[in-house]
C-alpha cells in the first residue's frame, strides 16, 4: 500500500523501481526538480492562457467592449415633459401638474420587498392602501421600471429618508409631475383622467409611432378630454445625456434637448355653468349636455352620479375601484354619450316637423282625440297619458300637451323609413362627432335596421319584419328609438338654430406651450337640415308655449325670459294599459324623464337636454333642473340645492 | 562616513535577493499608480498603502535575516496559534456580511486565515523535514489532516475561496514532497466525482457565483455585476489603454471593489494589453526567481517552503487575474502586491522574505 504513495520508497510513481532501503539524496533532488519542472511548466501554461484571454478581450472583442463601455457611461434619459393645463371657457384651471416627491422602489434591485417595506414603514408613514396599490402595480409593472410606494411625500418624510438612504439599495425618492382635478367629480367625465400605461396603452401609442416619445412617460389619457386630446397634452419628451455610475446615479451631464411642455386646452365648457347643472342633479341619476345652438360649443356636459378623478391619478385603490365599478348607481358610466335611451315624447317635435315637411299635416289640421288609439280591425288600444283624451288636437296642442294620440294616427300613416330619412339629418342613430371618445350610436330605427338587428340565426323571417305597431310605438318616441342625451341636445339646438347644425365639440382651443401660439380648433362647417322657415316657425312657437302653458309650464314659472322646450318620459315599464303611478312601482322601474329646451326662444344662446333616469315625468324631474341652468346661463342666478321635483296641479298635466 | 555607510548598505542589502526585491518593488509600485488611479486620486488611501508597504518591506529583511532553521522552529506555534484563532473566530469572531472572518483586538481586525497562508505550508514543509527520509503514506494522511482543519475551519466561516487557497498551499507541499501520481489523480477523480454531492451543502450565494460565472449575463445587475463590469473595463481597455486616470469603467463607478479583488481591471482598462502583458511578464520573472531559489535550496524544508511560497504567488495571480478576466468565478483574492490592503502586502512579503533567507542561507548549509 505504502509503496503507491510516495516516490522515495519502493516503486517510484515515475515509473523506476528503487530500493526502499536505499537512501538516494541525488534521485530524490532529481525528481524534486522534476516536479518543479512540471509545475513550472503548468504555471507557464496557466500564464499563457491568461495571456490568450487578454488578447480575446482587448483586441478581438475590442470593439464590442468599448460599445458596452460607451453606453455604461453614458445614459440616455428621458425628461417627461409637463402635461397640458385644461382650463374651463373663462380660464378656470380644471386639470393641472404638479411636481411631488414619490418613494418609489425598483423591485429587480430589491431582495426581499416586503422587507423592505416593513422597514420603509419605521420611516415613512406606509398604509395598508399603499401596499395594495404597490402590489398591483408589481402585478402589472413591465420589466424593470422603478414603482411608487407613496406619493406626495412631506419634506419632513423625505428628509428622513435621505438620512436612512444607505439602508436601502434600489429605494429612491423622485420628483414626479402629478394631475390633478381641483374640481374632483364636478366635470369629471368631460376632463376623464389619466392613469399609468398599459399593454392597451402601449398598443395605441406604438400605433401613432410616438414610442420614443413615450419613454420615461408612466402616465396617458383614459378617459374624456384627456384621452381624446392625449398628444396635443403630452408634450414631447426631452432627452438628457448623462454619465451616470454604476448605481445609476447621474453624475455629470453631457448634453440636454429641453423637453416640449404639452399644449394647454381650452373648453369651451363653463365650469360654473356645469356645477350648477351638477347641483341641480342633486341625488338623482342621469345626464345634461347644454350647447351653444349657434356654433356646437358644448357649455356644460353632465353625468351623474360622477367620480373623483384624482383617485385615478396614482392608480386607485381596489376598494374606491370596487365602489365605483359595482355601484348599480354605474358612476363610471358618461351617461350623456354612453347612455341610449327612448326619447318619449322629446321626440314629437321633430316628428311634428317630419309631417309638415312631407305635406302629411297642416299646422292647423286636427285630430280628435278619445283617450286612445286603435289600429282598424285590431283590439289592442294605444293609450293616451291622459285618460278620455285631449280631444280636438291641431299640432300646437299635440306638441304642448304632449298629445299621443296625434302622433300614434302620425305614425300609422307614416311609413317608417320615411321618418328615418327625415330624422337622419338631425344626428338622431349616429355619432355626433363630439371630441371625447366612446360615444354610442344610438338607434334610429327603420326597416333595414330591424332587419340587420334581426339577421342572426336565432330570429326568423317575423322577427325581422317590420310591422305597422312598430311604427305606433316609434311615433311617440318608445320602441326601438333609443337616444343618446348628447344627440337630444344637438337636435334641439339644430332646431334652436334653424337647422343649421354643429357638430358639437367640447375643445374649444389649443394654445401651443412656449409659443403662446392660440390655435383654434378647426370644426368641420354646419351642416343645413332642409327645412322651411315657416315649418321651423311653426314648431318653435309650439315649443315656446310648452313652459308658458304645456306640460312644463309649472317648472317655468315667472322665468325671466322666454324659453323653448319638451318634456319627455320614456317608459321602462310595460303598462299593459294601466294607470301609471309612480309611487307604486319600484324606483328602478319607473320611467326617464326628458327635458329639452332652448333659450331665449327668438334669439337662442343655450340649448339643452337633460334625462333623469328613473325620474318619472320629464316635467316632474327635468324640467326644474334645466330651469336652474338656464336661469344661471341667462340671468346669472344661482340657486342653492338640488332642482325641486315640480308637484303637478292635476292628472290632466300629468302628460307629455 | 562612507565606511559606515557601506556598513549600512551591506547590513541592509547582505540577505535581500536583488532580483526579487527589484521586481516585487516594481509590481508594487504599478499597485500604487494603479492604486492612485482607482481610488479616485486618493491620496490618503495611496499613503496608507504605501505606509503597509514600508512596513512590509521591513517585515520582509527581518524575516529574510532569519535563518531557515530558526524559521522552521516557529512552524508548529505558528500553526498551532492560527488554529486556535480560527476557533476562536468561529465562536467570538466579528461577523460582517453573514460571514464570520475577523477577530476584534481591541485596536482593529485581524483576519487568522491570513496567518494561516504562511503557518500550513510552513508547519508541512517542518513536517516533512523533521520526518525526511522516513515518510509513509501515514505521514502523507496526517498532512491531510493538518490541511483539513483550517480548511474545514475557514469553509464554515464562510469563506470558500480563501479556504480552497489554503487547502492549495497545502497541496503543494504535499505535492513537492512526492506525493503519488495515483493519488493526485486519484483526488481530482474524487473531486470531480463529489461535486453533485458537494452542490447541495452550498450556500445561495455561493451557488450563485458559480451559476453566474457560467453564465455572467444571468443576473447583469446582481452576481454577474462584478464580472462582467471587469470584462468590460479590461475589454474596453485595447492594446494600449485608456490612459492612466483615464479609464470610464473605473472612474464612473461601474467597478466594484476597484481597489481592492478588482484593482487589475483598472490597471487592464487603463494601460491596456500592453500593460497587462508587462505585468504578466513581472510575475513571471517573480515566479521564476522563485522557482530558481527553490531548486537552488538546500535542505528539505527550504525546497518545501519556498516552492509552496512562490506556488502561492503565482496561484494569487493566475486566480485574481482569471476572475478579472472571466475565466474563474469570483472568489475574494486578491491580486498580490498590488491589490489595496495591509495584511495582504505583509503576508506577501513575508513569503518573499523567507524566499529571500532561503536564497541567502543555502551555502551554510550546503557547504
Amino acid at each position: 500500500m505504502a509503496r503507491f504513495l510516495f516516490h522515495a520508497h519502493g516503486r517510484d510513481d515515475d515509473g523506476a523501481l528503487v530500493s526502499p532501503e536505499l537512501k538516494n539524496p541525488e534521485r530524490e533532488l532529481f525528481l524534486f526538480h522534476r516536479r518543479l519542472s512540471i509545475a513550472g511548466m503548468l504555471v507557464a501554461l496557466a500564464l499563457g492562457g491568461l495571456i490568450a484571454r487578454f488578447f480575446y478581450l482587448q483586441v478581438v472583442q475590442h470593439r464590442h467592449y468599448q460599445t458596452l463601455a460607451e453606453t455604461n457611461r453614458i445614459a440616455i434619459v428621458p425628461i417627461v415633459p409637463n402635461r397640458g393645463v385644461i382650463r374651463d371657457r373663462n380660464g378656470i384651471v380644471l386639470a393641472q401638474s404638479y411636481s411631488a416627491y414619490t418613494l418609489e422602489i425598483q423591485p429587480a434591485r430589491v431582495k426581499d420587498l416586503n422587507q423592505t417595506i416593513d422597514a420603509l414603514a419605521e420611516i415613512i408613514d406606509v398604509q395598508p392602501r399603499d401596499r395594495k396599490r404597490f402590489k398591483k402595480l408589481l402585478d402589472e409593472s413591465r420589466n424593470f421600471e422603478s414603482l411608487p410606494l407613496r406619493t406626495r411625500l412631506t419634506d419632513n418624510e423625505v428628509a428622513r429618508f435621505a438620512v436612512n438612504r444607505y439602508r436601502f439599495p434600489g429605494v429612491e425618492i423622485k420628483a414626479r409631475l402629478f394631475r390633478q382635478y381641483p374640481f374632483g367629480e364636478i366635470a369629471s367625465h368631460v376632463v376623464g383622467y389619466i392613469g399609468r400605461i398599459n399593454d392597451r396603452d402601449l398598443a395605441r401609442i406604438d400605433e401613432w409611432d410616438e414610442v420614443a416619445n413615450y419613454k420615461g412617460s408612466d402616465y396617458i389619457g383614459k378617459v374624456g378630454i384627456e384621452l381624446s386630446y392625449e398628444r396635443e397634452l403630452h408634450g414631447t419628451t426631452g432627452v438628457e445625456e448623462v454619465e451616470v455610475d454604476a448605481g445609476g446615479r447621474a453624475v455629470r451631464t453631457l448634453s440636454r434637448a429641453a423637453p416640449a411642455s404639452g399644449n394647454d386646452l381650452q373648453l369651451s365648457l363653463d365650469i360654473k355653468l356645469q356645477e350648477v347643472a351638477e347641483t341641480a342633479f342633486g341625488t338623482r341619476r342621469g345626464a345634461l349636455v347644454a350647447i351653444d345652438p349657434t356654433n356646437g360649443e358644448v357649455l356644460a356636459l353632465v353625468s351623474r352620479p360622477a367620480f373623483d378623478p384624482n383617485l385615478f391619478v396614482d392608480g386607485i385603490d381596489t376598494v374606491n375601484w370596487e365602489l365605483l365599478n359595482d355601484s348599480p348607481d354605474k358612476p363610471l358610466l358618461n351617461r350623456p354619450l354612453r347612455g341610449a335611451y327612448p326619447p318619449g315624447s322629446a321626440i314629437k317635435p321633430f316628428l311634428a316637423l317630419s309631417a309638415l315637411s312631407s305635406g302629411r299635416r297642416t299646422p292647423a289640421q286636427t285630430i280628435f282625440d278619445p283617450g286612445f288609439f286603435q289600429l282598424p280591425g285590431a283590439a289592442h288600444r294605444f293609450n293616451d297619458d291622459k285618460p278620455g283624451g285631449h280631444g280636438t288636437v291641431d299640432m300646437y296642442k299635440s306638441i304642448v300637451v304632449s298629445c299621443d294620440t296625434y302622433y300614434y294616427i302620425l305614425a300609422s300613416e307614416t311609413d317608417i323609413d320615411e321618418t328615418f330619412r327625415f330624422l337622419s339629418p338631425f344626428g338622431f342613430g349616429r355619432k355626433t362627432g363630439i371630441d371625447i371618445e366612446g360615444e354610442l350610436s344610438g338607434i334610429l330605427p327603420s326597416r333595414d335596421w330591424k332587419r340587420q338587428r334581426f339577421a342572426g340565426k336565432e330570429f326568423r323571417e317575423e322577427h325581422r319584419k317590420w310591422y305597422l305597431g312598430d311604427s305606433i310605438s316609434a311615433g311617440i318616441g318608445q320602441g326601438y328609438n333609443a337616444f343618446t342625451p348628447i344627440q337630444l341636445a344637438h337636435a334641439i339646438a339644430t332646431i334652436a338654430n334653424d337647422g343649421v347644425s354643429y357638430a358639437p365639440h367640447v375643445v374649444k382651443s389649443i394654445r401651443g406651450a412656449g409659443t403662446d401660439a392660440i390655435r383654434e380648433i378647426a370644426l368641420p362647417p354646419p351642416l343645413t337640415v332642409p327645412l322651411k322657415a315657416e315649418h321651423l316657425a311653426v314648431i318653435k312657437n309650439a315649443l315656446a308655449g310648452v313652459p308658458k302653458e304645456g306640460t312644463s309650464a309649472a317648472a317655468f314659472v315667472k322665468s325671466g325670459y322666454v324659453s323653448a322646450g319638451k318634456t319627455g318620459t320614456a317608459q321602462l315599464y310595460s303598462l299593459k294599459g294601466e294607470k301609471y303611478s309612480a309611487g307604486r312601482i319600484d324606483e328602478k322601474l319607473r320611467d326617464h324623464a326628458w327635458y329639452i329646451a332652448y333659450a331665449p326662444a327668438d334669439k337662442p344662446r343655450i340649448a339643452v337636454a337633460v334625462l333623469v333616469e328613473n325620474g318619472g315625468f320629464g316635467a316632474q324631474a327635468a324640467a326644474p333642473i334645466v330651469r336652474q341652468v338656464l336661469d344661471y346661463y341667462l340671468l346669472g342666478e344661482k340657486k342653492a340645492g338640488p332642482a325641486p321635483a315640480v308637484t303637478l296641479p292635476d292628472a290632466e298635466d300629468q302628460s307629455d | 562616513m562612507a565606511n559606515f555607510l557601506g556598513r549600512v548598505w551591506e547590513l541592509l542589502s547582505r540577505r535581500v535577493d536583488s532580483f526579487l526585491f527589484g521586481v516585487a518593488l516594481t509590481i508594487a509600485g504599478v499597485g500604487l499608480i494603479t492604486l492612485f488611479s482607482a481610488a479616485d486620486q486618493n491620496v490618503a488611501r495611496l499613503s496608507s498603502q504605501a505606509t503597509s508597504l514600508a512596513f512590509a518591506l521591513v517585515l520582509m529583511w527581518l524575516v529574510a535575516n532569519i535563518a531557515p532553521q530558526t524559521i522552521a522552529r516557529a512552524a508548529v506555534p505558528l500553526y498551532g496559534l492560527g488554529v486556535v484563532l480560527l476557533i476562536g473566530v468561529a465562536f467570538w469572531g466579528v461577523s460582517v456580511n453573514g460571514s464570520r472572518r475577523w477577530l476584534n483586538l481591541g485596536f482593529g481586525r485581524f483576519q487568522p486565515s491570513e496567518l494561516m497562508k504562511i503557518a500550513l505550508p510552513l508547519m508541512l514543509a517542518w513536517y516533512f523535514q523533521k520526518f525526511e527520509g522516513r515518510i509513509g503514506w501515514k505521514d502523507f494522511a496526517l498532512a491531510a489532516v493538518l490541511i483539513a482543519v483550517p480548511v474545514y475551519l475557514i469553509k464554515r466561516q464562510p469563506d470558500l475561496g480563501t479556504a480552497l487557497l489554503i487547502g492549495a498551499s497545502g497541496f503543494y507541499v504535499l505535492y513537492l514532497a512526492g506525493l503519488s501520481w495515483k493519488v493526485i489523480v486519484g483526488l481530482v477523480a474524487a473531486a470531480g466525482a463529489a461535486a453533485p454531492l458537494v452542490w447541495p451543502q452550498l450556500r445561495d450565494y455561493q451557488r450563485e457565483r458559480i451559476l453566474t460565472f457560467l453564465d455572467p449575463t444571468r443576473d447583469p445587475l446582481g452576481a454577474g455585476y462584478h464580472s462582467s463590469q471587469a470584462s468590460i473595463a479590461l475589454g474596453s481597455g485595447g492594446v494600449v489603454g485608456k490612459g492612466w486616470l483615464n479609464g470610464t469603467q473605473t472612474h464612473l463607478d461601474f467597478l466594484p471593489e476597484r481597489h481592492t479583488d478588482f484593482i487589475f481591471a483598472v490597471f487592464g482598462e487603463e494601460f491596456g494589453l500592453i500593460g497587462n502583458c508587462v505585468l504578466l511578464v513581472l510575475y513571471s520573472l517573480l515566479i521564476g526567481r522563485g522557482m530558481m531559489i527553490t531548486a537552488n535550496a538546500s535542505t528539505q524544508f527550504t525546497r518545501l517552503i519556498a516552492g509552496a511560497v512562490t506556488l502561492m504567488f503565482f496561484t494569487y495571480a493566475f486566480v485574481n487575474m482569471g476572475m478579472v478576466s472571466g475565466v474563474l468565478p469570483v472568489v475574494g483574492v486578491p491580486l498580490p502586491l498590488v491589490s489595496y490592503g495591509g495584511t495582504a502586502l505583509i503576508s506577501l512579503f513575508i513569503g518573499l522574505g523567507i524566499l529571500m533567507s532561503v536564497q541567502a542561507h543555502r551555502k551554510l548549509v550546503n557547504t
